[in-house]
């Protein structure tokens, strides 16, 4: 079992429910698996392509998706038949296996591991409110307004703190650098 | 456009989504499809006319279980395939059940001292069964290929033979109600003919017609 099948479960069913929150979250974290399998099979720039084809196949199609099947395997499904007519389209005769649901969504898992204890170094340098505020919107995907719900600061003070936290950060890594 | 942008425009005052489509769109096919199939079988053929006699005999229901198994099975195939990504090896592995069952009665039949063999093998219809049974098809093929384009077959080779073997196999059935024929091996023989050509035709036009 692909261990975020739950998680990315639990956001196509709310989203066919038609909770739109927990279906852009879904299709952002797809588009991360999507990008990197797409970008080691036929190179960055036609993977990008690749990408918005999956994720508008998956849109149009997704009353289709039964919660009786794994949605890892499902989309996998969908990410090989557009990369199947990607290889017709240059002419390219390549067999893509049926079964490698796992593939699509290791890799990303992996790498994004790596960043993600990278990410926690950063932003431990920031204070406290600030740290919360990133995470929630530039990780965790949450809006503006979502976060300032949360956190019961207006919208404009959360964009500015989260602004100025960026603007920290990039500064710090820049300084790193030289 | 950006992926950021795209991903914004998708889930943006997202509807409910209606469910169960893909059972709705192809039974609504299938049906369409076996009630024309049975409607020119009728007007065109005409049921055998020792019908009323033959439903009480077992040879009968021998060959009405043999094509309904595998319309059975390559419509749980179809129903698969219509969802992207589903597993299928399951019913496509129980379609050697039917098969080799006929097989056996096939050569049960044969084995028999007093048994006359090209009678058995060959009947008297032999030349038009395969392609009476793939003409009976083509509305049954229909319905399920329009259904599928609307649905998201992801391995179109595999679909497109599914809805042909579907077809051709309800095609069969629809007909074992005017051919008089009830031998094993004329049935596993001229009968599976005409539903694996439609099988191959759905195989060859799937990769095309089934494209989204």
């Amino acid at each position: 079992m692909i261990a975020a099948e739950a998680q990315y479960r639990g956001w196509m069913l709310a989203g066919l429910a038609g909770d739109s929150a927990a279906y852009q979250r879904l299709l952002k974290a797809l588009a991360g698996h999507l990008r990197a399998f797409f970008a080691r099979r036929v190179g960055m720039e036609a993977a990008e392509d690749l990408v918005q084809e999956t994720l508008i196949a998956i849109h149009a199609k997704r009353a289709i998706y039964t919660p009786s099947m794994p949605l890892t395997a499902w989309v996998y499904g969908i990410a090989r038949y557009k990369l199947i007519d990607e290889y017709r389209r240059e002419k390219r005769r390549a067999s893509v296996p049926l079964d490698e649901a796992p593939d699509l969504f290791a890799h990303d898992e992996a790498e994004s591991t790596a960043a993600r204890r990278d990410v926690d170094k950063l932003l431990a340098r920031l204070p406290e409110a600030k740290r919360a505020l990133v995470r929630a919107i530039k990780i965790e995907g949450l809006s503006v307004a979502e976060a300032a719900a949360k956190t019961g600061m207006s919208e404009g003070a959360v964009k500015v703190a989260v602004h100025r936290a960026l603007k920290s950060l990039s500064d710090d890594v820049g300084g790193d650098e030289n | 456009m950006k992926t950021d942008a795209l991903i914004a425009l998708l889930s943006e005052e997202l509807l409910p989504a209606r469910r169960g489509m893909v059972l709705g769109w192809l039974a609504l096919g299938l049906i369409a499809g076996v009630a024309l199939s049975t409607l020119a079988m009728m007007l065109w053929l005409g049921p055998r006319p020792d019908l009323a006699g033959a439903i009480k005999s077992s040879p009968f229901w021998m060959k009405f279980f043999y094509t309904m198994a595998l319309a059975v099975l390559g419509l749980a195939i179809v129903a698969r395939q219509a969802r992207a990504g589903a597993d299928c090896r399951q019913p496509v592995r129980a379609l050697a059940a039917p098969v080799v069952a006929l097989i056996v009665l096939a050569g049960i039949q044969l084995s028999d001292p007093k048994a006359d063999s090209a009678k058995l093998l060959m009947g008297d219809t032999w030349t038009v069964c395969p392609w009476l049974i793939v003409l009976l098809a083509l509305p049954v093929f229909a319905g399920l290929f329009l259904a599928l384009r609307r649905l998201a077959p992801t391995r179109l080779t595999l679909a497109g033979a599914a809805a042909g073997l579907a077809a051709g196999a309800s095609a069969a059935t629809v007909y074992g109600f005017h051919c008089p024929e009830v031998a094993a091996p004329f049935i596993l023989i001229w009968y599976s003919l005409g539903i694996a050509v439609c099988a191959a035709v759905g195989a060859v036009f799937g990769r095309w017609m089934l494209a989204w």
